[in-house]
């Protein structure tokens, strides 16, 4: 006799421990196994392009920090080189080489979030502190720079709005050389850790070409197996100075794409950041970082689209502009909007606390997917 | 990889002289504007030929033009009537790195756009914020509903030139 | 704590009035909703990590907010979370307690203007008992909102409505 059964419903509710922020997952279960999966999003719709449409060129830099809140330097470098394209305007060398130094810093304090809740969320609290141990040391180095922790408002269209402490470079230099072991501690306690590794090896696996139509970048993209990153193959700024590799992933501990892959990536790109701002201060030239900050800022009628490498994945800005002070309209291309689409794809057929391996995989920031 | 100009050169002469326009003239990158009857056929071709190879949208932003009539109602507020809304479309190719911006405008009374959701699957969540934030339909969207605005808002669509707040919803006061 | 290591001096009898001592156990061990709304929310979790740690005063993260008596409003909220707030308000158990952190849940923020989705203030929906500014407040700000809310506890009466 056969037993009858129905799909049930289990609402994951803005308010839940492990959703990194407000979103509303609703999943359709069948026993235990996931049918399908549905995201609810605009929790946090902060009407950022409204006030665009409102604000100068340059009162639009605070609100572009508060979109990503966890890599807010890097927001700010991609609205400032776009609006510096449509205008033509040359920045002074210093001011390229502080803007790499910062990026690459931001992007490190960015992964160790990331992976610090990667690991919060599976149940290893050790990382987490740890990992919050060190970013500490990164905010206070930016405290010293621009006098703010978490939303600085330091990148302004044709410089920098502070220049750098006497002592930052030796302190970033003492920072280097303390990070660099702890990374392989890291590595000892979570990546090759076999808790770890059965809850996210062989979980939500991503196909190269799915991936690409679906419109996936940055590490999840490199997981699945493409070496595709705008930092080589489309150079922005003065990244073509510098030696790097890029992180593909391989597969090491299970299917090719999976969440471990996406997981690793994140390590391996702190070490080349690393590398990355390593060169910068020993290049890093003398020179004035307020002399091209023109005085109005009033770009020429046109539009453009400009991409740069957020640590999320390929952050855009669309800039519409009438020839006035005020942009016409800015649309912004959010790598976790997209990101965020696939977990239909990837749930499919997992187990309901494979959710959360995945979602944490992905590294969404909500304040970027709702803006 | 091609510039811009010489797809346009392609373009045209498949689709035609009326179908497929050029600008670029003004600063930032050139533009192709379509004609929204052609638009799905070209979009197919720019995906599935060979040259093109078109395998990743980068973005779709809806823009309200405001090349209308201004007038002013009842309340002192300005409304526009007549004019197009537009949708920008960026397209990027992985295999021959080259991009291309593809330009839709459409009347603002009866905004109506083709989707291409099968060809490129993010088109998705784009077109139901242009939606949301426009009001610009996409006929055959498999689920076009709101997405960032609450599911029973009626007060209009928020990102137009011409939008006015409401005084409360359920019970909120909105304005400060 | 000043009630405890004078009084054990000389012998383990301790007399105190029952609202002093209802009072001092509520507000050594608040525990706290999980709920981080945007950025300051980050900054609540650096206060709850290894730096400024939020535990040697008793606070720690509970996920449901039956078992909860403290909420931190940590970030901007908007037309369509209020309602949900709003719930979750009616489903802690009394004594609640509301801190609202950063100038979002305080008055709408950077976004007062034109935002037309955003609440401008979260005391239009719930009633708030301390306000802390900034934006984002610092970890360190974060915890003085904290001691007042605890001298605001050891205030309060059993007669007398405040």
């Amino acid at each position: 006799m056969a037993i009858k059964t129905e799909e049930m419903v289990l609402n994951m509710g803005p308010q839940h421990p492990s959703t990194h922020g407000v979103l509303r997952l609703e999943l359709k279960l069948s026993g235990e196994l996931i049918t399908g999966v549905t995201p609810h999003i605009g929790y946090l719709h902060r009407c950022f392009e409204k006030h665009c449409e409102a604000m100068t060129y340059p009162q639009v830099i605070p609100y572009t920090d508060r979109m990503d809140y966890l890599a807010s330097m890097y927001n700010n470098f991609g609205y400032v080189t776009a609006v510096e394209k449509l205008m033509g305007i040359e920045v002074p060398e210093r001011v390229e080489y502080i803007r790499i130094i910062m990026g690459e810093l931001q992007r490190i304090a960015s992964h160790m979030v990331a992976i610090g809740t990667n690991g919060l969320d599976i149940g290893a609290f050790t990382p987490f502190l740890y990992l919050f141990r060190d970013r500490e040391k990164i905010l206070s180095l930016f405290e010293m720079t621009c006098g703010a922790r978490l939303l600085y408002n330091y990148m302004w269209i044709g410089g920098v709005s502070h220049d750098l402490h006497p002592d930052f470079l030796r302190l970033t230099k003492e920072f280097i050389d303390y990070f660099r072991p702890n990374i392989t501690e890291l590595n000892n306690l979570l990546s090759y850790n076999k808790i770890f590794v059965e809850r996210t090896a062989n979980v939500g696996v991503l196909p190269a070409d799915v991936a690409i139509n679906y419109g996936m970048t940055g590490p999840n993209l490199r997981a699945s197996g493409i070496n595709y990153d705008l930092r080589k193959d489309e150079p922005y700024s003065i990244y073509d100075r510098f030696d790097f590799n890029v992180p593909v992933g391989e597969g090491k501990m299970g299917t090719l794409g999976d969440c471990w892959d996406r997981y690793y990536m994140r390590v391996l790109e702190m070490e080349e950041s690393l590398k990355i701002v390593e060169q910068a201060i020993a290049q890093i030239p003398d020179g004035d970082v307020h002399s091209a900050i023109p005085k109005r800022i009033k770009p020429p009628v046109g539009s453009i689209y400009h991409r740069v490498e957020n640590p999320r994945g390929e952050l855009g800005y669309f800039i519409v502009s009438d020839g006035s002070m005020n942009p016409f309209r800015v649309k912004v291309r959010p790598p976790s909007f997209v990101s965020l689409e696939l977990m239909d794809e990837l749930c499919k057929g997992h187990l309901v606390s494979d959710v959360v391996a995945i979602l944490g995989s992905i590294d969404i920031v909500l304040g970027e997917v709702d803006r | 990889m091609k510039t811009p100009e010489e797809i346009f050169e392609i373009l045209k002469s498949k689709f035609g002289e009326e179908g497929v326009t050029f600008t670029g003239d003004q600063a930032g990158d050139p533009y192709v504007t379509v004609l929204p009857e052609i638009f799905r056929k070209v979009a197919v071709y720019l995906f599935k030929n060979e040259d093109m190879n078109f395998d990743s949208l980068m973005l779709l932003s809806g823009v309200d033009d405001a090349n209308g009539e201004k007038t002013k109602d009842a309340n002192e507020n300005e409304i526009i009537t007549g004019g197009t809304l537009s949708v920008y479309y960026n397209l990027f190719s992985l295999t021959h790195r080259h991009k291309l911006t593809v330009r839709v405008s459409v009347p603002r009374e009866t905004p109506e756009v083709e989707s291409i959701t099968d060809i490129w699957r993010t088109a998705d969540w784009h077109e139901r914020e242009a939606y949301d934030m426009f009001g610009i339909i996409f006929k055959n969207h498999p689920d076009l509903r709101r997405i960032l605005m609450p599911y029973d808002w009626d007060a209009g669509y928020p990102l137009r030139k011409d939008y006015q707040n409401p005084e409360f919803y359920h019970g909120m006061k909105v304005p400060y | 704590m000043g009630l405890l290591d004078k009084e054990f001096a000389d012998s383990n009898i301790v007399i105190a009035k029952t609202e002093d001592l209802l009072n001092w156990a509520r507000l050594s061990s608040l525990w706290q909703l999980g709920f981080g709304l945007a950025c300051c929310a980050i900054e609540m979790m650096a206060t709850s990590a290894s730096n400024y740690d939020f535990d040697r005063f008793g606070v720690i993260p509970r996920p449901s907010p039956r078992q909860s008596d403290i909420i931190i409003i940590s970030g901007t909220v908007t037309l369509k979370m209020a309602l949900r707030i709003k719930k979750l308000y009616e489903q802690m158990p009394d004594p609640k307690y509301i801190i609202s952190m950063g100038s979002c849940a305080n008055c709408g923020g950077p976004y007062w203007e034109h935002g037309y989705h955003v609440l401008k203030g979260v005391d239009r929906i719930i009633p708030v008992d301390v306000y802390v500014p900034g934006c984002p407040p610092r970890p360190e700000a974060l915890l003085e909102g904290l001691l007042k809310l605890q001298d605001k506890i050891r205030n309060e009466s059993l007669t007398k409505k405040a």
